[in-house]
């Protein structure tokens, strides 16, 4: 499955297995050039392949974030296992991003 | 009993994954559970990530990963010998980042600190930084002396 999937103005990204340093900068280029080209209203970020996440993807969901909310649109995160969970909960992430 | 072992490995971030995978292989002795490794993982990972990055911005060095069992107890010195942190307490404040441009959430120290039962960090300036990580495992398997 590709990374990105476009569903009309929601764009859904697929993340790999693990969303660390490593991973999250090739993530954060493809989303932003698309949400860039694209008249996107809402990013979902779809964990359901992800069984890692540390704070470099509180990093990269909070960049997302600020480039959503300066077009007027949303942050979503959906499918996270309890690692996930829990990273997401005491990052406080909470009050900007949407759980789904 | 005590057990150790150390890893050397290039400060290249595809390593990241490699050392939290090699310390998770190694605590498995002590039949730590399924959240214990996870937050073993994590601390490994933001530990390891900020040598990369911070400890040294320029070039790859060699990060170092030294773990030792014994006694249901998990002791981690994660060791770079690279620029140092001129402020260590200002570095482990929430939310506190050197280096914002790389969208860093400043959160590695906090979840470091929430996820282990002790850190401790040693800097000096122009000659590296080691993060002494401190976590009891398990119900104490392994708790034999020699």
């Amino acid at each position: 499955m590709d990374m990105l999937e476009q569903r009309g103005r929601r764009l859904m990204v697929h993340l790999p297995s693990e969303v660390d340093h490593h991973h999250t900068e090739a993530i954060r280029l493809k989303v932003d050039a698309l949400v860039e080209r694209e008249p996107i209203d809402e990013v979902e970020f779809d964990f359901s392949q992800t069984e890692f996440m540390d704070s470099a993807g509180i990093g990269m969901l909070l960049g997302r974030y600020k480039i959503m909310r300066a077009l007027n649109g949303k942050v979503i995160v959906s499918h996270m296992n309890g690692q996930i969970r829990r990273i997401l909960s005491m990052s406080g992430i909470r009050k900007f991003i949407e759980f789904s | 009993m005590k057990n150790e072992m150390t890893l050397a490995f290039d400060s290249r971030s595809e390593n990241e994954g490699f050392a939290r995978v090699a310390v998770a292989a190694f605590v498995s002795q002590l039949n730590p559970t399924m959240e214990e490794v996870a937050d073993i993982r994590t601390a490994v990972s933001e530990a390891v990530t900020n040598a990369i990055i911070h400890g040294y911005p320029d070039g790859i060095h060699t990060v170092v990963v030294r773990a030792a069992l014994g006694d249901g107890l998990l002791e981690l010195w994660v060791t770079d010998e690279g620029v140092g942190i001129e402020d260590v307490k200002q570095a482990m404040e929430p939310l506190y980042t050197s280096r914002p441009e790389l969208e860093r959430s400043g959160m590695g120290f906090m979840f470091m600190e929430a996820f282990m039962d002790q850190v401790e960090v040693q800097s000096e300036l122009g000659t590296g930084t080691t993060v002494h990580m401190v976590k009891r495992i398990g119900q104490g398997f392994e708790r034999q002396e020699d």
